[in-house]
């Protein structure tokens, strides 16, 4: 099977049965995606695949060999962050860290979500889309902190909303 | 896992012909595979297949293709324009992660997430057929209440199709030897009866296509109200859609469906039919709540839903109507 992943080519043989989670840690080495669940419920795993985000534990690898796919190793470096690490380093987004890629990755995901002027379940005019808290909170109740860092992952996420001037 | 064969197919055609289990956005099969509740011998991908758009209809309707993901449908401003009960279910189901990946087909036949069928060690008639059923005197709060059989209580846990079941919808097939059909969604899901491991009409290797929405109805309100145990991500305990017309102070429309109640999105003609030729008010609304549980039945944990569909209902409706509490 072959995979573009962050922009770089893979070739690799693996299980029909591989996850696109399990191909990327266990067989590419990119190991800052994260198995929470892996059943879809926690988010640790989210991934971008052209540019949406998905559970990257919920596909199997095979079904994405023509696809675009990004994890948080391709979002930015320690040397150079993307702004969404930047901020949740800086507003202190994370505790324990083990679901912040998965967090950040949905995060990038759903701003591009709401530029695009998709509704949520808590908009009023769904024809009307703009971001505050609670369009935030529902947007990312995919993702599961159990260590409840949520008030500072939405302080990350708006900061960087306005900066970018994200709305519809 | 079980070991599976995969292909992938191209066309509709090459699909149907491929004898497997079809698979498109996965959230559902692939969760339940994991666990081995869903062991399927071979894999036919259809996420490729040319279904994935949203067209016109000379009636003034839409049809949707199987492919067109959860979040896709929800966003399309037609769709949000004429069908705001199904954005609004669509927006109230899942994640933003799970609605990017979920397809249209594959909501349709998601299967339930009663907690007995998804544990192997537990009897299950839906997953094992003649093991009997542990939720039937165990833990079932979020079971049915309505169209139970002695042999299953598990609920159909899916939004979408409850909205779609207000909206008249018509869920478009092919068939293996390529025949199609047009089955309204009304006569496409089944009660469990003595057969709950067989939840529609589709014959093996039939694959959905297509689902048509009829014209919308002119000057109505829609209405999804879902209610769960927390406010977001959580499967329904009850869920209301909506669409109802007031003409010169009388109702002059009303579609109701209900999800979290039975083993099919519910509808019943009987709740409507409370409705139509009234004026909005408490008086009318009791009458179509008592129509809707009228030989509803509990199973211990699941009592409460009784009420609260009734009262979940009435409150639907003073928002549809406009009619303030009485």
């Amino acid at each position: 099977m072959h995979f573009t992943i962050n922009g770089q080519r893979y070739e690799a043989d693996v299980d029909i049965r591989t996850s696109l989670l399990d191909l990327a840690r266990e067989h590419l080495g990119l190991t800052g995606s994260k198995k929470g669940c892996d059943h879809g419920q926690c988010g640790a795993c989210t991934m971008l695949v052209n540019g949406r985000r998905i559970n990257a534990c919920l596909t199997l690898a095979v079904m994405h060999q023509d696809d675009e796919i990004v994890t948080i190793e391709g979002l930015g470096s320690v040397e150079n962050l993307h702004p969404m690490q930047d901020a949740f380093v800086r507003h202190d987004g994370y505790q324990c860290g083990y679901c912040t890629p998965g967090q950040i990755c949905s995060a990038v995901g759903m701003l591009d979500e709401v530029a695009k002027g998709w509704p949520s379940h808590v908009t009023g005019d769904l024809t009307d889309v703009s971001l505050d808290d609670a369009e935030i909170s529902e947007r990312m109740s995919g993702n599961i902190c159990r260590c409840a860092a949520y008030p500072n992952i939405v302080d990350a996420i708006r900061e960087v909303a306005a900066k970018e001037e994200v709305s519809a | 896992m079980k070991p599976f064969d995969y292909a992938r197919a191209d066309t509709v055609e090459a699909a149907v012909a491929g004898g497997g289990r079809f698979i498109a956005g996965g959230t559902n099969l692939l969760d339940l595979m994991k666990l081995q509740v869903e062991t399927p011998e071979k894999l036919v991908d259809i996420s490729r297949l040319d279904l994935n758009r949203i067209e016109e209809r000379d009636d003034g309707g839409l049809t949707i293709g199987a492919l067109v993901p959860n979040s896709d449908l929800a966003a399309d401003p037609r769709v949000i324009e004429r069908y705001e009960v199904l954005s609004r279910a669509l927006l109230a189901g899942a994640s933003g992660q799970l609605r990017n990946k979920a397809t249209t087909g594959g909501n349709l036949l998601q299967r339930t997430r009663c907690y007995y069928f998804y544990d192997t060690a537990a009897a299950c008639n839906k997953r094992e057929p003649g093991s009997g059923c542990d939720a039937i005197g165990g833990f079932n709060r979020i079971h049915a209440i309505l169209g139970t059989s002695e042999q299953c209580i598990a609920t159909h846990p899916g939004d979408m199709p409850v909205a779609m079941r207000a909206l008249d919808a018509t869920i478009v097939t092919q068939k293996a030897d390529g025949d199609k059909r047009r089955v309204p969604i009304g006569d496409f899901y089944r009660l469990p009866g003595d057969t709950p491991q067989i939840e529609n009409v589709l014959e093996p290797g039939e694959l959905i296509t297509h689902v048509e929405l009829p014209a919308p109805v002119a000057n109505a309100r829609h209405l999804y109200r879902k209610v769960r145990d927390r406010a977001s991500y959580a499967f329904a305990l009850v869920s209301v859609a909506g669409v109802v017309a007031v003409e010169d102070g009388r109702i002059a429309h009303a579609a109701l469906a209900f999800g979290g109640l039975a083993h099919l999105p519910w509808r019943n003609p009987a709740v409507e039919q409370a409705l139509v030729g009234q004026q909005p008010g408490t008086a009318a609304f009791e009458a179509a709540a008592d129509a809707l549980v009228e030989g509803a039945r509990g199973f211990g944990h699941n009592n409460f839903k009784i009420p609260l569909v009734r009262r979940t209902l009435i409150a639907s409706l003073r928002d549809l109507t406009g009619e303030a509490s009485a």
